[in-house]
């Protein structure tokens, strides 16, 4: 069937399989080239293999939860709405999420996600207690700080190249309730929304909206999100009976592609001022509730078609804090330079990461996205460049197009996983089209 | 809570009705053919929704058996709800009737009867919901699967009979016609995203239905369009149309 990532680029004809026992999950890995995905939100190709596509959606049972310590032992298939269905009402909330919860908790180890929190809790790693790895030989093998360590810190980050993730225990974060109290800076420019994110890094949650569109001395202007769990006495008092449940947003869907014509630079730069100025009438404190705040793109069934069949690309880097402000700048000025604004624009203060090959480490990251055309390819080269330039790195779950040379050049850790995984024989054994792409 | 039955539980829409239902807090009873591999549903249910979920034998083309089976029940479900179904190959049951006629009592006479000896318990004791999951196929006979289609059209008109006559005993009978569902019947088929619903929205529109009391429902609506136009096609057309 034809496969792609949530980018709906690079599309390929794809052998896929979805195996409902272990028996059939170990003969389907034997075949070789094997990738393993799971809700296939990862942008790009990397839960594509031409010959050897393994859908985990049949692995999605949850297998204990320990109601004192907040753990879960579940199936790699396993989303994470269903974890937050489950448990917030319980009073448990993800450590760690992403920008949408429609990820299986495979998928979100394979990539290694990153919230709003990292730069104080880290990525999802943080909460991963073991792994349950299947090898080619359909061997299962536990993994975690303290047993197979080295295997466990090549796994997480590592894009389903180690192993088929089968099952995991991941720690969950005690909440009192299912709302956020988020306080919205407007800032006029890059140097303010660095100050703003430099400013507040006792804060839990935070992350900016930036209008890329903007040029000259409102370059970078941004809203900066800060937020926190919201406490029992601030929630909307019609909403205090039960303050872990929060009223169900209304689900939208895109039911076809958009035309190709319709997002185009202006509507973006329109659509981006349009951003900027509502929000900064609402900044100030607000209270809402965990679905809007984490995952306001969600209830917008399949907004991947907003783009149309050609798709589109992210590019996500990350700089170090030292180049942040710098590169920052560069790749924003290129980009308006470029006429190419960005539709969603997202800048991040990272905190530290200690993992093996994990894409945060602390500075800032910036993610975009293109809808793919001449132009916006075009543009890409320029901001590997400038990012390569700064001692930046690349998103792998976000990527669809880089080329394996930037990537040796931006991470020398990537050389070093090949090397790791051409001695143990995995690389016919596990190979995603990307994987093939950036030579890993 | 009172507990909700789902009869022919491995199935993906049988799994998602009863995630459905526990994520209300019904404890569930989960029964199928050989209930072995029936246990990682039951703790994983169990683990999601903190409800309790008990295992039941049960072979829906054992007629003989339905009245032990539901008398043995631990306790007469609330809700009970059949997705007991099986498709087979239209081109093998052209070829063999011991093939077809599988194929007939697995989706017509099986869960026909069961879900009628439950309203019938239902009725003795005043309250209660059949729910039977029937298909489109069932709406109008096709040469691509006429053998399975002819048995969901038994099994309508017999949830359409069994609704008229339990209305005036106070039992609810609710039909759902699913059309294209991505599960392991449609695996490997190309079908038209716009008409093909996930496993948790059957699930969920089933609850909502029930809780509507609703007679029959598409769970997609746009399949009632489809099979009204489809349905008025005159024969002397239809039988020389490949649809």
């Amino acid at each position: 069937m034809i496969l792609s990532g949530w980018g709906n680029f690079p599309k390929h004809i794809a052998r896929v399989r979805a195996p409902r026992l272990e028996a059939e999950l170990k003969a389907a890995i034997a075949d070789g080239q094997a990738i393993a995905r799971g809700n296939g939100r990862s942008y790009g190709d990397s839960a594509v293999s031409i010959s050897n596509t393994i859908h985990m959606r049949h692995f999605d049972h949850m297998l204990s939860f320990d109601d004192d310590k907040g753990v879960l032992v579940a199936e790699a298939g396993v989303l994470l709405s269903d974890v937050i269905d489950s448990f917030l009402p319980r009073g448990w909330f993800p450590m760690v999420t992403p920008g949408t919860r429609l990820i299986t908790l495979g998928g979100a180890i394979a990539s290694d996600v990153h919230g709003k929190n990292h730069h104080l809790d880290g990525s999802f790693r943080s909460c991963v207690r073991w792994i349950d790895l299947m090898a080619a030989d359909g061997s299962i093998t536990r993994c975690s700080r303290n047993e197979n360590a080295e295997l466990f810190g090549w796994t997480i980050g590592g894009m389903g190249l180690t192993g088929v993730i089968l099952r995991c225990a991941i720690q969950l974060r005690p909440v009192q309730t299912a709302w956020m109290r988020q306080h919205t800076i407007s800032t006029q420019n890059l140097d303010e929304a660095i100050a703003a994110f430099e400013a507040n890094l006792d804060k839990p949650y935070s992350v900016a909206w930036i209008d890329c569109a903007a040029k000259g001395d409102k370059l970078g202007r941004s809203l900066v999100i800060l937020a926190n769990h919201a406490e029992p006495g601030e929630v909307p008092v019609h909403c205090r009976k039960n303050v872990l449940k929060a009223p169900k947003r209304k689900k939208r869907s895109f039911w076809f592609h958009f035309p190709g014509f319709v997002l185009n630079p202006i509507t973006v730069r329109l659509f981006n001022a349009f951003y900027y100025f509502m929000g900064s009438q609402g900044s100030g404190h607000a209270v809402v509730d965990w679905d809007s705040y984490f995952y306001p793109l969600d209830t917008v069934h399949g907004w991947n078609k907003m783009y149309g069949k050609r798709g589109f690309m992210q590019f996500q880097c990350v700089l170090p804090l030292a180049t942040s402000r710098e590169g920052l700048t560069k790749l924003l000025q290129a980009i308006s330079a470029s006429g190419q604004a960005s539709f969603l624009s997202v800048l991040k203060r990272f905190g530290p990461q200690d993992s093996p090959l994990s894409f945060p480490m602390a500075g800032y990251t910036l993610a975009l996205d293109f809808p793919n055309t001449a132009k916006a390819r075009a543009l890409m080269p320029k901001l590997d460049a400038i990012t390569l330039e700064h001692g930046g790195r690349f998103y792998l779950a976000k990527d669809s197009r880089l080329p394996a040379d930037t990537l040796a050049t931006a991470d020398p850790r990537a050389a070093d996983f090949a090397a790791w995984r051409a001695e143990r024989g995995l690389t016919t054994q596990f190979a995603s089209a990307q994987s093939e792409r950036l030579k890993l | 809570m009172k507990p909700v039955l789902i009869l022919g539980a491995r199935s993906d829409i049988a799994r998602a009705t009863a995630h459905a239902f526990a994520a209300l807090g019904h404890p569930i009873q989960l029964a199928a053919r050989g209930t072995d591999n029936l246990e990682a549903d039951k703790i994983d249910i169990e683990t999601r929704f903190n409800v309790a979920v008990t295992l039941h034998d049960f072979d829906a083309t054992e007629i003989e058996s339905h009245p032990t089976f539901v008398d043995g029940l631990p306790e007469l479900p609330e809700i009970a709800v059949s997705a007991v179904g099986f498709m087979g190959e239209q081109e093998e049951n052209e070829r063999d009737v011991v093939a077809a006629a599988k194929v007939m009592r697995a989706n017509f006479e099986g869960p026909a009867l069961v879900l009628g000896v439950l309203a019938d318990r239902m009725a003795a004791r005043g309250t209660g919901t059949v729910v039977g999951i029937s298909s489109v196929a069932g709406d109008r006979g096709r040469a691509s699967n006429y053998i399975y289609g002819s048995a969901k059209a038994g099994f309508t008109a017999y949830l359409s009979g069994l609704r008229n006559h339990m209305a005036k005993r106070n039992i609810h009978v609710l039909t759902v016609l699913p059309g294209f569902v991505n599960t392991t019947m449609t695996e490997g088929l190309e079908t038209p995203e716009a008409l093909t619903a996930e496993p948790a929205e059957v699930g969920e529109r089933i609850v909502n239905a029930v809780k509507k009391r609703r007679n029959i429902i598409y769970v997609r609506r746009v399949w009632w369009w489809v099979m009204t136009i489809i349905r008025n096609i005159p024969e002397a057309i239809f039988k020389k149309l490949s649809i």
